[in-house]
Parts: structure tokens; C-alpha cells; sequence
């Protein structure tokens, strides 16, 4: 392999019926920094059907030219034909870095094809950067639960892969007047392709819980006791305006739904205030939340490692503070109220 | 039925602490434990042993002490294990990890192989697509739910959004979740039987047919350049008064920092 010959930083767009998924567009953040410093260009790669419209969204955004393939058989996604698709769309372009969002589509796709092409992939980076003395992707991520972080490289295979956790790279500011070539990408797909029939596709409609992009999170753990009292740490959060989230050891009570929890086996998240009510800290968790702006701990155990992030620990029974504190919050809102009066 | 269920044995990360002091892990006295998505797809071939007849073979790559974990599986009610363990094989990422499984499991006879989705301390999820490739067998990853039609299998498979309902024909490749199942304890007769009777097959390299450029950390397109842990945040101020007080000095805080 000469590795000098994989030029340019390419980008896999994860559409979900046609819509691109927020994952791509802060790729394509990190993929124009990435390609600044190579001083390559950016590569979008769309695959799907019927998606011709919205691909200028992606220069935009940061990409220098947008390959799609459009195929009835890309519509929704099957690991054969975008393993298929993507290894070739690799293999003619010969890209130096592949990034993709480490999402429930990523994580199956992204291994498939790196065992194709025989390259390395990187899971879950959270972080990612050019070592200035060789040139190589630097792909750092968290691993053994969360608090070691491994800087991983791939000397002598290219592309250099990685998945990237959803949530953790900044979004360019969208240019419009920017532009950019678009080209589609023909390869031969038929029903051949197609080794895992769908019977069924499902869209849960539950209440859109999205915690990873609410600024202020209240977070529930084993020491609220028991699941009624979620209802308790919602009210705190509607005051706050904000969200209600959760620590892997309730959710795997089955006390809330898998969709509020924060950690390194659920999401990272970032927000403005968190407030963590009767959760210990395990290292797990405090790897998804730490890099909260503002910590707000309460938990009875003042050895708990919660505290050692917590910008502010109270060290108390949750079930007594938290009422008391949506008592003080109302109270001070309705002063307010009246001295704007 | 011939299913082959890959496990691995992990140190259980939910017992792991950081020293205050050093920032650095505390790994003394921390349990070996099978890894949790691994467990549930062990527990889904037993059920399927269960309900239609199947033989169940368990296999793992790693050191010899993680025999432990096969014996465990064994005493659930397993009825083979397979440990694959050789120096040649220290230092693989997933790539040569998934090279090394693939070869071994060439040699067994199977109709569908589960392997958990990702393992707890590395939290990849690779491993699994990566020895489906290998095997060329189609595969369906994040499964929750599974049942056998004929010569094919009706699955469940998760997004954060949904799920598919999604048929498969044998021989493939399936990652479990955790989720799926609450996998059985050890039985005594199991115990019994594990120890006793069973015995776990030892492979080294010279056992499995594999290009020897595609194991271990000489296979392994990726490399560790480094590992450090991050430096804990400095804590901030810790208030031990009555839930009242603490109310009212979570609120002047807020304020302060013009959260509210």
C-alpha cells in the first residue's frame, strides 16, 4: 500500500428518510479543520434514494464536493449494500481519513467495511487531530468505562477511520455562499446485494427525548429512591426549563427509558447546568457529563465521586432537597415577577 | 442446531474508581466478569437449546485465566468451550482480534454465531461486523429480540429512533444486547458438571489456519499511541447543612453563574 497516493477527508452522511442526521453536519465541522491543516479537500458521501435536493446543505456546511449514490436499495439502511457502496466509493477515491458518526447505523457499518478494505478503525473518538510531525490522524477516545483516553493511530493502512461519538464536534456555521461540486457515484446494486430481508420498519413515537441538546439537564440515580420520583425531578426541570436524564443503574431498573441516559454507554452530554440528584459518580457516567459547564451534585454519601466534578455538592437526602429547592425556585420567580412590576 | 457464541472476559467496569489523589485507576480487587452483551447472547442460544434442541459452543480469545469465564458458561449450561490462547495473539485491536476469531470458527460447524454487541471496557462494537466479514455471512447487529423460522431468524434489530423486524437466513452472524434477556445464574448440577465434566478446549495458533501477518500487534492496523487518564476537574465546594439551606444555596449559585 502506498499510503501517499489517499488524499482528502471524506465524510459518510447518515440520511434517515432523506433527512441528514445533525451527526454528519458536525463531521463535516471536524472534517474541514482536519482538512485545513492536510490542506485537502472535503469529501460528503450521501448514500439513499431520492435524495438529489438537499446535497448543496452539505457544502454549506463545510464540504468541498458531495459524491452521492441514489438507489432504491439505500433507501433505508442494510448493512450489505452500504457496506458495498461505501467500500467502493473507497476504494476508487482512495480518501487519506473516513469519518462517521458512531451511531446505531455507524457502528455496524463502519466495522463491516474496515474488515473489507483491510484498514483500522477507531470507535467512538471523542477528540481527533493531525500529528504535526507525520501527518497522521490522531483519534482519541475514552475507553475502559470511560476514564482512560487512548490516542490511536493507523500508521501504515489508509483510510485512516474513525466513528465519532454524536454530540461532541462543533458544527460549522452554515455559508451559503459557498459552492461546491456534486457527482453522483454509480455502483451496480441488485435484490443479489440484499442478505437481510426487512419485514417491518418501526419509528417509536415516543416523546422526542433528545438530552444531548438540552441546555439544562436534571439527572436521576438510585438514590431517588424509586421511580415515582422522577416525576419530582421533571417538575424541577420544567422550572429550569430543561430536561430530565438518568444514570445507567436506573435505566437498567427500568425505572425510565433508555433514552435519558447519560454516560459512556448511553449519551455525552454537554449542557449549561446539570444537576445530578442522588447519582454516586461512577466513572461511567461522570465521562458522559463532566464537561458540563455548571455541576450541581446532591447525594447523601459525601464520599461520593460525583462530588469530585461537582462545581456545587450538597450533601443530603435528594428526596428533602429537591422539593425544597422547587419551592425556592418558585419563590424567587415570583419576586422577580413582581419587582419588574 | 449448531450456534457458537464469541464471549469475552472483562474486568467489571462498574467497580472500577479513581484514585482522588493520582487520577489514576484503582484495579485492585476489581471481578472478572463475563461482558454483560455477551452474557445476554449466551443466555438467547441457551434458550433456543431450550425450546428446539441446539448444541451451544462458546468461544473466547484472551489469556489463560479467562478460562474462568468459559467454565462459568459452561455451568450455565453451555455445552462447549473453546479458549484460543497463544502470545502470538496479545497486543490485536478489533481487526486482528476478528481475523484470529474468524479462523477459529472456520474450524467448527455452526448455524448461527452471537457475539455481544461491545464489551464494557472497550466499548468498540467491532468485533462482531468485523467476523461476519470475514466469514462473508450476512449479520444484523443490536438484536433484542430473536426467533427461529425454519432455516431462517425473525429479529429484532434497534435504532434511537425505531427498530426493524428483519428476517435471516443461516448460517449468520448476530450482536446481542443487554438488554434482550436477564441471562440465567450458574445451576449447581451446572457447577458440578463444568468442572467435572466438561472440559475446555485449549487452542494456540498452531490449532487455527491463519495468515500470520493478520494477528496479533503486528496484524493490527491501529496502533495505541498513548493512554492517560484525565486529569480529574478540581472539586468545587462541598456544603454538608440541613436540605433547606442546601435549597437555598443551590439557588444563590445558580443565580451567581446567571443560570437563572
Amino acid at each position: 500500500m502506498n499510503i501517499s497516493e489517499y488524499k482528502g477527508v471524506y465524510v459518510f452522511v447518515e440520511q434517515r428518510e432523506g433527512e441528514i442526521q445533525k451527526v454528519s453536519l458536525e463531521l463535516l465541522g471536524k472534517a474541514r479543520e482536519l482538512a485545513d491543516k492536510l490542506n485537502e479537500k472535503v469529501t460528503a458521501v450521501v448514500l439513499g434514494y431520492d435524495i438529489k435536493d438537499d446535497l448543496n446543505e452539505l457544502i454549506y456546511y463545510g464540504a468541498d464536493e458531495v459524491l452521492y449514490t441514489d438507489d432504491e436499495l439505500l433507501k433505508v439502511y442494510m448493512t450489505e449494500p452500504y457496506t458495498k457502496v461505501l467500500s467502493e466509493v473507497i476504494s476508487a477515491n482512495k480518501p487519506e481519513i473516513v469519518l462517521i458518526g458512531a451511531t446505531a447505523i455507524g457502528r455496524d457499518l463502519a466495522p463491516r467495511v474496515s474488515a473489507r478494505i483491510y484498514t483500522g478503525l477507531t470507535a467512538d473518538c471523542t477528540s481527533l487531530d493531525i500529528d504535526e510531525e507525520n501527518k497522521n490522524l490522531l483519534m482519541t477516545r475514552p475507553a475502559f468505562g470511560g476514564n482512560i483516553m487512548a490516542t490511536i493511530v493507523c500508521p501504515d493502512h489508509r483510510p485512516q477511520m474513525s466513528t465519532v461519538r454524536p454530540g461532541v464536534m462543533t458544527i460549522c456555521e452554515k455559508d451559503e455562499s459557498r459552492i461546491g461540486d456534486i457527482k453522483e457515484f454509480k455502483v451496480e446494486l441488485s435484490e443479489k446485494d440484499v442478505n437481510v430481508e426487512i419485514l417491518e420498519v418501526v419509528k417509536e413515537e415516543k416523546e422526542r427525548i433528545n438530552i444531548e441538546e438540552a441546555d439544562v439537564l436534571v439527572s436521576g440515580g438510585r438514590g431517588i429512591g424509586q421511580p415515582d420520583n422522577f416525576k419530582m425531578l421533571k417538575e424541577l426541570a420544567d422550572l429550569l426549563k430543561g430536561q430530565v436524564s438518568a444514570s445507567r443503574a436506573v435505566v437498567d431498573a427500568g425505572w425510565i427509558d433508555r433514552d435519558h441516559q447519560v454516560g459512556q454507554t448511553g449519551k455525552t452530554v454537554r449542557p449549561g447546568l446539570y444537576i445530578a440528584c442522588g447519582i454516586s459518580g461512577a466513572i461511567q457516567h461522570l465521562a458522559g457529563m463532566e464537561e458540563s459547564e455548571f455541576i450541581v451534585a446532591i447525594n447523601k454519601d459525601p464520599g461520593a465521586p460525583i462530588f469530585e466534578v461537582a462545581d456545587v455538592g450538597i450533601v443530603g437526602d435528594v428526596n428533602k432537597v429537591v422539593p425544597l429547592l422547587i419551592e425556592e425556585l418558585k419563590m424567587s420567580s415570583v419576586k422577580e415577577e413582581k419587582a419588574q412590576k | 442446531m449448531k450456534i457458537v457464541v464469541c464471549i469475552k472476559q472483562v474486568p467489571d467496569t462498574t467497580e472500577v474508581r479513581l484514585d482522588p489523589k493520582t487520577g489514576t485507576l484503582i484495579r485492585e480487587g476489581v471481578p472478572s466478569i463475563i461482558n454483560p452483551d455477551d452474557k445476554s447472547g449466551l443466555e438467547a442460544a441457551l434458550r433456543l437449546k431450550d425450546e428446539i434442541g441446539a448444541k451451544v459452543t462458546v468461544i473466547t480469545m484472551g489469556p489463560p485465566q479467562a478460562e474462568k469465564a468459559l467454565k462459568e458458561a459452561l455451568a450455565m449450561g453451555a455445552d462447549e468451550a473453546i479458549l484460543l490462547s497463544d502470545r502470538a495473539f496479545a497486543g490485536a485491536d478489533t481487526w486482528a482480534t476478528s481475523s484470529t476469531l474468524a479462523a477459529a470458527i472456520r474450524k467448527l460447524d455452526y448455524d448461527l454465531i452471537i457475539a455481544g454487541r461491545q464489551a464494557i471496557d472497550g466499548d468498540t462494537a467491532q468485533v462482531g461486523p468485523q467476523i461476519a466479514e470475514h466469514l462473508n455471512l450476512p449479520q444484523v447487529s443490536y438484536v433484542e429480540d430473536l426467533e427461529r423460522d425454519g432455516d431462517s431468524l425473525i429479529l429484532k434489530r434497534v435504532f434511537e429512533d425505531g427498530y426493524h423486524k428483519v428476517k435471516v437466513k443461516m448460517p449468520c452472524l448476530i450482536t446481542t444486547l443487554s438488554e434482550m434477556n436477564k441471562p440465567r445464574y450458574m445451576s449447581v448440577s451446572g457447577v458440578l458438571d463444568a468442572y467435572r465434566e466438561k472440559e475446555v478446549i485449549k487452542w494456540t495458533l498452531d490449532d487455527i489456519e491463519v495468515n500470520k501477518e493478520h494477528i496479533g500487534l503486528k496484524g493490527s492496523p491501529t496502533k495505541v499511541k498513548k493512554s492517560f487518564t484525565k486529569g480529574a476537574k478540581a472539586a468545587g465546594k462541598k456544603f454538608e447543612v440541613t436540605p433547606q439551606e442546601g435549597a437555598k444555596i443551590i439557588v444563590e449559585k445558580l443565580k451567581e453563574k446567571y443560570i437563572i
